[in-house]
């Protein structure tokens, strides 16, 4: 199958549908989500909370015995709080510092999770098939139940965000402020933490733990590119989110021995690569288009300061001088000669350059300006 | 003194494990005053604003605002924090964030309206940023950064204001402007507390003054005690600084 | 015990060791997560080097893998120079599309590359002493047990070489510099080590226990103590001991050896969390509520101190004073008491001969605000506890 095949397919086939959806649910929840998570510069806390629910799903699949993602996922959730909540422990009654808290935390649960997974794996009778994809993702086994959970609970998180939308704004930007507001900040800042938990273990079953991170930050980091506004940024990021979810899941539905989980994870690495190069704003290329044009307006605005002070030195300001007496000043070539003629600050004649009236009162201007600076 | 008291401190010890950051402070601020909190680095002028907000815990004594705790006179007051407490790249405009000032009266879930975008364009109004009421946060300068800070305190409409070094790092034109709506509330009856390092400038710009350094040292009126006996209790040996009065 | 097990403990506690160094490191550096990312990253490192090598323990390879972790570093800091996105951010966008390319190209090339997603993550080290090396027809032991001891050490080399550099630059800077000590050479060259260690450790225990193994024994250490030393020595230990004990843990529970290892570094964490003297948590929050308590007493002390008018002092009014709960006013006023600080006379609270000697060294300490007042006052406080 290959994508144009899976595309069309999409429309047909029901279990096609139901994947597609489910991963565009999944991106669009965890967009949104991740646009806190990365202004809060709390990153990296989803790398830890999806690996630290590792071991609950496993400890919810011995307890339970069920399969039934639902039990599983829930064991996920709270495993993943008790994660972040010991490493929030560990970062305000210790010396140690949060990316050690971070750091320790993901590798100690996540081992534990693979102990107790292998552990699974060895009992005669368990029906452990099924776990394994908690590690990278299988958007394939996803049924109808895990996407209809999946639109409840991102339907109550985006109630929860609409309701208290002002509250988490202005928390994420400032908490004093918001504190002395009289506000419950501690109360406003444990439903974000748990919104985030929730739409990383929600998305555990299709991306899995080890890269679960990155599909919180990723659409984040590229819509933060675009826009200025919260609003903005957090619908730009579920769509980029929803966007990497299908398209994700199309290449690895269309090609042999694929986890969806990188497949999604690269396609908005891409949407990241892109949004830091040409985003017109911040982008790097743009930045390095207005720093060069920066430079050469700098340098022209010097070659007619320099013009100016010969032509100051004469009466007729539009005396004619010869473009010889320019060279033993260096900022000045053709080009640029030919740049301020267009401006019409100077009229080029054959190897001679006159200022106009007009250059003239442009440069006294910056003369008065760079005067009054200093 | 026939003058209400606008804030009244008793006893107020905060620290930090053992280490003494304010102690047993007792302060009384009154009505319309225009009060400077100085002391060196250290001495716990910002913790002083905290506590009386309630941002910070202190381990004994009380803060009243008009007679009542602060919790029960909240929409009286008015912080503008230290600016660079907070991330101005985040993705927000000037008026957006003047409108904060209203969430206070808002409260919870209810979304301000064109009432308080009014309010909010008023304010900025005040600060000379109503130019830039669209502008992203991240492209002020330092001055128009704090002035929008200023602006969303004024947007609180408070009997008092608190500001944690209003005039750090802004440019002259900034810090007069300042100045000037600082005079005008206090015309207006205000009362307006503000942590400052400047000594100069104080009794230019101020008619009430609290020496602090981890005790208070000295409270009252400029004219009668901004003087080098003071300044050395709170600076240390010998310090003497040039006042232009 | 047979053979291959033996073998088995001894490279365990070799990768244990090889970790546990620059580990320490990177905790005091800040740099912990730098591990994680570097364990992720290395992966189309090693894809690529399996590819032109062939052998997952040539050395070619490991350099090739090692040279990917170095990059990672570069590429993480590139993004936040740019400072389109804040420092956390760069770290947790680099390494997981770094690791997608490498567990891609490890499916698309399944037939080719004997390389396992899952030995990937959790590490073959069951499997180590099978690979052996031979020289001319000779068994010279598992080629993972020479790997790892030439990697272990190179690291307590340099370690040893450079320890002063070393010590100089992670706990202050600037002072470094100003020695002539290069931050960006003490940087990179940590980096370097990390990366090959990383590299060697992760074909036997995988990405991420690599990690555990890095940073768990160094937080546990920097819990019990703050001398450098003295750490990187704890951490060898917890370690070593982790690594044997994890290995029989996981030979009784028939699981995972790695995942058994992070689990005992896990559980000996805890319990120095909880139970380490002086930074343990039960240690901290009994320290926290003496000195709430103390603190409480001086500015009691004190308010009796500055206030003679009656109402002040009266029993029944302290705790509206100083605004403080019943209880709490009460086990202050019991405290100063019983330690004849004060007398109550009437309800009415007086300042002894005692508490106003106490009450003056007090202001003289919060009046200088000098660390070195509290410290005999502290012995006081001691007196008082009894």
């Amino acid at each position: 199958m290959n994508i144009q095949e899976y595309f069309e397919l999409l429309w047909t086939d029901y279990t096609l549908r139901t994947i597609t959806l489910g991963t565009a649910v999944l991106g669009a929840i965890c967009g949104m989500l991740g646009s806190f998570a990365v202004l809060r510069k709390e990153s990296l806390l989803g790398d830890a909370i999806s690996h630290a629910a590792l071991p609950g799903i496993a400890l919810a699949f011995l307890i339970t015995g069920a399969k039934d993602s639902g039990v599983l996922l829930l064991g996920a959730l709270v495993s993943g709080l008790v994660g972040t909540f010991w490493i929030r422990g560990i970062t305000s009654k210790t010396h140690l510092k949060s990316d050690t808290a971070l750091g320790l935390i993901l590798s100690i649960f996540f081992g534990f999770g693979m102990l107790l997974l292998t552990f699974i794996q060895k009992q005669p009778n368990a029906n452990q098939a099924g776990l394994d994809k908690y590690l990278f993702g299988q958007a394939a086994t996803l049924v109808e139940s895990d996407v209809q959970l999946m639109i409840i609970v991102t339907g109550i998180s985006l109630f929860v965000m609409l309701l208290f939308w002002k509250e988490f704004k202005i928390l994420l930007f400032d908490a004093d402020y918001t504190k002395t507001l009289g506000f419950n900040t501690k109360f406003i800042d444990v439903l974000i933490t748990f919104l985030i938990v929730l739409a990383i273990v929600l998305g555990l079953q299709t991306v899995g733990v080890v890269l679960m991170s990155a599909i919180l930050l990723a659409p984040a980091a590229a819509a933060r590119q675009w826009t200025n506004s919260l609003g903005t940024m957090v619908l730009l990021a579920a769509f980029f989110g929803a966007f990497s979810g299908v398209f994700g899941t199309a290449i690895s539905a269309s090609q042999k021995n694929l986890s969806t989980g990188p497949v999604i994870v690269l396609v908005a690495g891409v949407f990241v690569l892109f949004s830091f190069v040409f985003s017109p704003k911040r982008g790097l290329l743009f930045r390095e288009i207005r720093f060069r044009k920066n430079r050469t307006d700098l340098k022209l605005m010097k070659t007619l300061q320099f013009m100016y002070g010969i032509a100051q030195e004469h009466e007729n300001i539009s005396h004619p001088h010869a473009i010889r007496i320019l060279n033993n000043f260096q900022g000045f070539t053709k080009g640029s000669l030919k740049k301020l003629e267009n401006e019409g600050w100077i009229a080029l004649e054959g190897q001679q350059w006159a200022m106009t009236p007009e250059g003239f009162k442009q440069a006294q201007e910056m003369y008065n300006q760079k005067a009054g600076n200093e | 003194m026939d003058q209400k008291i606008a804030v009244q401190i008793d006893d107020l010890t905060v620290a930090y494990n053992y280490k003494p950051v304010l102690w047993d402070i007792d302060l009384s601020v009154p009505e319309g005053v225009l009060m400077a909190i100085v002391g060196p680095n250290g001495a716990g002028k910002s913790t002083l604003i905290k506590a009386i907000l309630g941002i910070i815990k202190p381990i004994a004594g009380s803060v009243s605002i008009y007679g009542k705790p602060y919790s029960k006179q909240r929409k009286l007051v008015a912080y503008v924090p230290q600016k660079g407490s907070v991330d101005w790249d985040f993705p927000t405009t000037a008026l957006d964030v003047v409108m904060m000032g209203t969430y206070g009266s808002l409260g919870w879930i209810k979304r301000p309206g064109q009432k308080e975008k009014k309010t909010a364009l008023e304010s900025m109004e005040k600060v000379g940023m109503l130019a830039f009421k669209n502008r992203q946060i991240s492209q002020l300068s330092g001055g128009q950064q704090q002035r929008v800070f200023l602006a969303r305190a004024l947007a609180q409409d408070a009997s008092i204001y608190f500001m944690d070094e209003p005039f750090q790092g802004v440019d002259a034109t900034t810090e007069i402007a300042i100045i000037n709506i600082l005079k005008e509330l206090r015309k207006a009856g205000k009362t307006v507390v503000v942590v400052h390092h400047d000594l100069q400038t104080v009794p230019e710009y101020f008619d009430w003054v609290t020496f602090l350094n981890v005790k208070k040292i000295a409270t009252g009126p400029v004219k009668e005690i901004f003087n080098d006996d003071n300044l050395t209790k709170t600076y240390g040996i010998n310090y003497k600084v040039a006042v232009n009065k | 015990m047979s053979n291959p097990q033996i073998e088995i403990q001894i490279i365990a506690a070799i990768v244990a060791m090889a970790c546990a160094i620059p580990g320490v490191f990177l905790v005091l550096r800040k740099m912990a997560l730098i591990s994680d990312a570097i364990s992720h990253a290395i992966l189309p490192g090693i894809v690529i080097g399996f590819f032109v090598t062939q052998d997952l323990n040539s050395p070619l390879l490991i350099l090739l893998a090692a040279l990917t972790g170095v990059i990672t570093v570069f590429l993480v800091e590139f993004i936040q120079k740019t400072g389109l996105v804040k420092e956390d951010t760069a770290i947790g966008l680099v390494f997981p599309v770094l690791f997608s390319i490498g567990v891609i190209l490890i499916s698309k090339n399944a037939n080719d590359v004997h390389l396992d997603v899952d030995a990937v993550l959790l590490g073959e080290l069951a499997f180590a002493p099978f690979d052996r090396l031979m020289v001319s027809g000779a068994d010279w032991g598992p080629k993972s047990l020479w790997i790892m001891g030439g990697i272990l050490l190179i690291t307590i080399s340099l370690m040893v070489l450079f320890f002063k550099e070393l010590k100089v630059s992670t706990f202050d800077a600037g002072l470094s510099s100003a020695l002539g000590i290069s931050p960006v050479v003490m940087h990179y060259g940590l980096m370097s080590v990390s990366s090959i260690t990383v590299v060697g450790a992760f074909d036997a225990v995988g990405a991420i226990l690599v990690v555990a193994l890095m940073i768990a024994p160094a937080a546990t250490a920097y819990l019990l103590t703050e001398d450098l030393k003295k750490m990187i020595g704890l951490s060898l230990l917890f370690g070593v001991v982790s690594a044997i004990s994890g290995y029989w843990v996981a030979h009784f529970l028939d699981a995972s050896i790695s995942g058994s290892i992070a689990t005992t570094l896990g559980v000996i964490f805890l319990f120095v969390y909880l139970f380490a003297p002086k930074k343990g948590l039960i240690a901290v929050l009994y320290r926290q509520k003496q000195q709430r308590i103390e603190v409480s007493l001086i500015t009691f002390l004190l308010h009796l101190n500055r206030h003679e008018e009656e109402s002040e002092r009266h029993i029944n009014h302290l705790q509206e004073h100083i605004n403080w709960h019943v209880v709490r006013a009460r086990t202050v006023l019991d405290l100063a008491e019983k330690n004849n600080l004060v007398e109550i006379k009437n309800d009415i609270v007086f300042l002894t001969h005692k508490g106003l000697t106490f009450t003056e060294k007090s202001l003289e300490y919060i009046i200088s605000n000098k660390d070195e007042k509290i410290e005999p006052m502290k012995e006081d406080f001691f007196l008082f506890r009894g």
